[in-house]
């Protein structure tokens, strides 16, 4: 789809704003990854990976490491001074029960209500697959969804209700796409920021749930967030 | 005197029968108890249901048992991974029964085995399809969903140290569900890098205790 956009990394750099210093964080598989790529570098954060690993550091040089050593991707990481290993039920435990500050999850559809389907579509005969995100998306404290405002197709993601299975329902905090930034309240959707150049009947246009706005709507300058 | 180290591979796998259940560690490539799971192929036990995170991938360990026709069911919660084949090829066949658990119910299903406990409510899932079917309530408003509890006939793991008591330490993050499945199982068979003197393993280091470990087995470099 044509017209003002940002980037991907600008959305990982909008969505790494959002996460404090001191924070114990889950990025999701796939896009949510790369926001521990800009994060800025003063800020002290925690990394949580479902198979076992708090204080996950980034990829080893090529050609070392431990191959045992891994993500929640299946990629092979390092591990930080001060990092611990456990077992699954204990990194479960952390995930289920409110220990993990930000998660960051991609998402296939939001609700107004922040109900979040990531997991299944409708296909048909697909063998379904479904991993740690339903107990992230109902155990962290703040769920940030990092996903594109539209199918490639230019169906709208956001909906009133989604069609596709649920991962978890009402859990979604905040939802940043190449348009917006968008938070789930209450009342429904409230757009705290808009692409520069895109008007909010553009931005109501791709989205299917009713929308409203801050009263103050900050713009996102591509190449400047 | 306790002894739980046993001489070959094939010794390990003793004994695991057609139709039992059978926990195999691991989460993609880290921790999968290789070498166990090969051993489990040649003693040829069929009509297996396995716990096990992912379904395989390639041509080797569980994947290997999925193409040979070992495998009636599989629970798991996450199947679908690059290279799972064997999987997707007997699962469109209508051969290979699935049963989708998120990735902390698995793991703690195996716990509350473990634990004694006749299952629990969490809130993962409760929104679901995988909640379809089970009991659900409001618990401090929110709603919960009942998982019982899933016990192994056997569990398959792998660890890095043991001593001849079976007290076993891991290596990084192919620990995953070892602990969890050691408790979880009837007999706990495990295959470590290296066998260590009784005193040498540090109990204040010490992850999973002896009592929840039957056999070991050495497998140098794995």
């Amino acid at each position: 789809m044509s017209g003002p956009r940002l980037s991907l990394i600008d959305m990982a750099r909008r969505v790494a704003r959002d996460i404090p210093s001191g924070a114990y964080v889950n990025l999701g598989i796939g896009m949510p990854t790369l926001v521990g790529e800009v994060v800025s570098p003063d800020k002290e954060i925690v990394y949580h990976s479902e198979n076992g690993i708090l204080g996950m550091g980034p990829a080893p040089a090529p050609g070392e490491g431990d191959p045992e050593l891994i993500n929640a991707g299946k990629q092979p990481v390092t591990l930080l001074p001060g990092g611990s290993y456990f077992h699954h039920t204990d990194s479960f435990m952390m995930m289920r029960g409110g220990h993990i500050d930000v998660t960051v999850l991609g998402g296939f559809q939001v609700s107004a209500a922040g109900d979040l389907a990531n997991w299944a579509t409708d296909e048909v005969g697909h063998p379904p697959a479904v991993g740690g995100a339903m107990d992230l998306a109902v155990g962290a404290k703040r769920v940030l969804v990092f996903m594109t405002h539209t199918t490639k197709a230019g169906t709208p993601k956001i909906l009133p209700l989604c069609t596709y299975p649920l991962t978890a329902a009402g859990v979604v905090d905040r939802i940043f796409t190449e348009l917006a930034v968008i938070d789930v309240v209450p009342g429904g959707l409230v757009v705290r920021e808009l692409v520069a150049g895109l008007s909010r009947e553009e931005l109501q246009a791709r989205t299917g749930a009713r929308l409203a706005f801050a009263d103050e709507v900050v713009e996102l300058v591509p190449g400047a967030v | 005197m306790i002894d739980k180290r046993v001489g070959s591979l094939p010794e390990a796998v003793a004994g695991i029968g057609d139709g039992a259940t059978v926990l195999v560690g691991g989460f993609g490539n880290s921790g999968i108890p290789v070498e166990l799971v090969h051993a489990l192929l040649d003693e040829g036990a069929r009509d297996l249901t396995l716990v096990t995170n992912n379904a395989g991938s390639g041509e080797t360990d569980v994947a290997a048992l999925i193409r040979e026709h070992r495998v009636r069911k599989i629970i798991c919660s996450y199947p679908r991974s690059s290279g799972s084949i064997w999987f997707e090829e007997r699962y469109r066949a209508g051969e290979l029964e699935l049963e989708l658990v998120p990735q902390g119910t698995l793991s703690e299903r195996m716990r509350a085995a473990g634990a004694g406990l006749g299952g629990f409510f969490t809130p993962a899932g409760a929104d679901s399809l995988l909640a379809e079917g089970k009991e659900v309530r409001m618990i401090n408003g929110r709603r919960h969903v009942f998982e019982e509890p899933l016990h192994g006939d056997v569990a398959l793991i792998k660890a890095r140290k043991a001593d001849r008591w079976g007290n076993l330490v891991y290596s990084t993050a192919a620990r995953n569900f070892g602990p969890t499945m050691a408790t979880a199982a009837t007999v706990t068979v495990v295959q470590v890098r290296e066998f260590v003197e009784l005193g040498d393993l540090d109990p204040e280091c010490i992850v999973t205790p002896g009592i929840f470990v039957d056999r070991v087995v050495e497998v140098a470099g794995s």
